[in-house]
């Protein structure tokens, strides 16, 4: 094992099947540290089942996934996924939980003192641009961007090493994710953490993420940066999709 | 703004647990109330059948104990001989009078002319003994209007021998019985054929003159209310039925003295009169035992002024403790066998179909189908009561279970928290809302249900209710259904407070 890490990610000959033909098919990944990833594909693509791997929710019929140089535990997967934050599409906050309480859930399931959270929930309410008084309301009083604002800040309350996006902008109109995107890369210039972002919108993954895997069929058509990836191609379907996106 | 959010915030976060443990508490204080009561020092328990003259009894014997300065429970207005008898050879209750009649004929399948001794060397085995009889004779008795009966002089059953102008009509039961009509008839030489008529319509029509003779129990209040004189069977064709009280053997010797009073202390016509003091005079069966033993000279006057207050509060208590109990024990078992099960749908569908089978059998049949396993009394009654609260739980909270959104299932799980954590944070307070109204729901189907288990000896506000029926008494009959029904209210306003300190408003489903 080589430290620091250069790789946030590594996948290397995994495949994965629900009953069917391979969902993933021999995929060799090595995604950057400190960078954000983008994986693009249509529905079916494998993408967020390659996402699931990676927090272990899922497991590889074969190959293995290393994440930040480690191969993932085979016991205790709680303290594992902790180092890592996991934002959805839709948010998926807990109704019954006041917005703060849905921020600092985990920090007290870990046993942070109440004014320590509070502190870091209200910081990052400010860095995602949400005004603090919303902290004492439920979700349900939230709009659809506020909501994933609240998800992403949830997600990055325990700073962890890695951040997993799972299409957290596809559910919000235009406007909005404008705006989302102004802040998320706003955070991400000045954090840098590792993100691994699975997205089937080519023009979101070009505005936001350094590094670009074309996904299709359950197999990488190219990985590589970003601006490789407009530059050349390796493929006809990438190619669509950079024309795509112009 | 922010130190009053922030004080709204404090106030939710210590009232959830506050509010739990309250809920808790409560139903806790329940079941101790029931330990402690089986821990005590244990009173005499007295037994009656659902009738008037048995309550009466029941009642003598009990303020006589009292009189004496041994604790007495009253487990009065069991339903029915079988179930008095198997109370007491199962230790359920310690005495109650019964008839030897009753003795030998449906319970010891004995000839009828089997004598006291007989019938003691009977009981012994089953660890009873039989008391001193106490003077009347309960039997069927066929029955004329005294003016009638002076004017025919009619003083026996052979006299209507001589009179077939009469009109005989008796009641349906005793037109077939093997003991009733149709060996009267032969032994005395009257017609065959009469007609039958219901027994609660034939003193009215006696009086009436719609007819002449009925048959009746010869130490009904409606005997000397009508003024009605009593056939001798003076060739001895109904068995005997004498007021006897059984007693279980291991009863102490301070208990029997006081009993022993009641040896020989009345004749038909006394027993008659004080039957109709009930019936008619709508005197509570304490009044009545309580002037009958102050003028026998046996105890002193009580003071009855507060006792219907006591007996409320008594019945309402004991109906707390017994839905308490089981609502209690339904809510663990109910929520513990949900977690247990829905993530298999075909466990969760068998477990809910089985439950629900079990609310398909009527409350009472339900009820009955307890005294085999467990006897009678409380516990049957809980466990009766148990079984019913739990499909409403049961299925209310599978239901929320398996329908909780599955992106927040996943987000619980790829967030890292353990099996624990997610039960904790995320099923447990989603199915909250859905597991409460089932709670709820199950709560009064229990307060309701729970006036039934009187029919087992259980007491609670079905008491009242048995009695009332027995003595065809609407106002006994609503101090028992009167406070249950605002017992039943009053839960559903905890409830709705429960369900206010729980939940967040938008939480709080409209309908459920």
């Amino acid at each position: 094992m080589s430290a620091p890490p250069q790789h946030c990610v590594e996948f290397r000959r995994v495949s994965k099947a629900f009953g069917g033909p391979p969902v993933l098919d021999d995929v060799s990944l090595q995604l950057p540290a400190g960078l954000t990833t983008a994986v693009v594909g249509e529905s079916g693509s494998g993408k967020t089942t390659l996402l699931q791997l990676v927090n272990a929710v899922l497991r590889p019929d074969s190959g293995d996934v290393l994440v930040n140089g480690e191969p993932i535990p085979t016991g205790d997967l709680v303290a594992f996924r902790r180092r890592i934050g996991y934002a959805v599409q839709g948010a998926g906050l807990f109704p019954h939980l006041r917005n703060c309480e849905n921020v600092e859930l985990l920090a007290r399931l870990d046993g942070w003192p109440l004014a320590e959270r509070r502190a870091r929930c209200l910081a990052l309410l400010e860095q995602m641009g949400l005004d603090p008084e919303i902290a004492e309301r439920y979700p349900f009083s939230l709009s659809g961007g506020q909501q994933q604002r609240l998800g992403l800040c949830r997600a990055l309350m325990l700073k962890p090493d890695l951040l997993l996006l799972d299409e957290p902008f596809s559910a919000v109109d235009p406007i909005t994710r404008a705006g989302l995107y102004e802040t998320f890369r706003r955070v991400q210039n000045r954090d840098g953490v590792s993100t691994l972002l699975v997205t089937h919108d080519m023009r979101e993954a070009v505005r936001l993420a350094e590094h670009l895997v074309i996904l299709r069929n359950g197999a990488v058509l190219q990985s590589a940066a970003t601006g490789e990836v407009l530059d050349r191609p390796a493929d006809p379907y990438v190619q669509t999709l950079v024309k795509e996106q112009l | 703004m922010v130190a009053s959010a922030s004080r709204r915030r404090a106030w939710r976060c210590t009232r959830f647990p506050a509010a739990l443990a309250a809920l808790c508490m409560v139903l806790l204080l329940a079941a101790l109330g029931a330990g402690a009561a089986l821990a005590g020092e244990r009173p005499v328990r007295i037994g009656s059948k659902n009738f008037n003259e048995s309550y009466l009894l029941a009642e003598m014997a009990a303020q006589l104990l009292e009189e004496s300065g041994i604790a007495v429970e009253r487990r009065f207005g069991l339903g029915g001989t079988l179930i008095c008898y198997q109370a007491l050879t199962a230790g359920e209750i310690d005495l109650y009078i019964e008839y030897t009649g009753t003795l030998s004929q449906a319970i010891l399948d004995l000839p009828l002319d089997a004598d006291l001794s007989a019938l003691r060397a009977a009981v012994a085995p089953d660890g009873l003994r039989l008391l001193e009889p106490l003077g009347f004779n309960n039997t069927y008795a066929l029955v004329v209007r005294r003016r009638q009966a002076q004017a025919l002089q009619l003083a026996a059953i052979g006299d209507l021998a001589a009179h077939p102008e009469l009109n005989i009509v008796v009641s349906h039961e005793f037109l077939q019985r093997d003991d009733g009509w149709p060996g009267l008839a032969r032994l005395y030489g009257l017609p065959a054929q009469v007609s039958g008529i219901e027994h609660g319509l034939a003193y009215q029509a006696l009086q009436d003159g719609a007819i002449d003779v009925t048959d009746a129990y010869s130490t009904d209040g409606e005997v000397k209310r009508y003024d009605l004189a009593v056939l001798a069977d003076d060739r001895g064709y109904f068995p005997s039925y004498l007021a006897v009280p059984v007693v279980r053997a291991d009863l102490p010797v301070a208990a029997l003295e006081p009993l022993a009073l009641l040896g020989g202390r009345f004749d038909d016509a006394s027993m008659q009169a004080l039957n109709a003091q009930v019936v008619f005079e709508q005197r509570s069966f304490a009044e009545v035992a309580n002037a009958f033993l102050v003028d026998q000279g046996l105890v002193g006057a009580r003071d009855l002024a507060g006792a219907e207050w006591q007996a409320l509060r008594d019945n309402t208590l004991q109906h707390l403790k017994l839905t308490g109990v089981a609502l209690l024990a339904a809510v663990l078992v109910g929520v513990g066998l949900s977690l247990l099960v829905f993530r298999r749908p075909g466990l969760s569908r068998s477990l809910l179909y089985a439950s629900g089978l079990l609310q398909t059998i009527p409350s009472i049949a339900l009820l009955a189908l307890m005294i085999p396993l467990f006897g009678i009394g409380v516990t049957p009654a809980i466990v009766a009561l148990f079984l019913y609260s739990l499909l409403p739980i049961l299925r209310n909270t599978v239901t929320a279970l398996t329908n909780l959104d599955p992106t927040l299932l996943r987000v619980a799980v790829a967030m890292g928290m353990s099996d624990a954590q997610q039960l904790r944070w995320v099923y447990l307070p989603l199915s909250l809302p859905s597991m409460l109204a089932g709670i709820r729901t199950a709560a009064v189907i229990s307060i309701g249900t729970a006036t039934l288990a009187a029919f087992i000896g259980a007491g609670g506000l079905g008491d009242p209710i048995v009695t009332g029926l027995a003595l065809n008494d609407v106002g006994l009959i609503l101090q028992g259904a009167v406070p249950a029904a605002v017992l039943a209210v009053l839960t559903e306003l905890v409830f709705e407070l429960v369900e206010r300190l729980l939940l967040p408003g938008h939480l709080r489903a409209a309908g459920s």
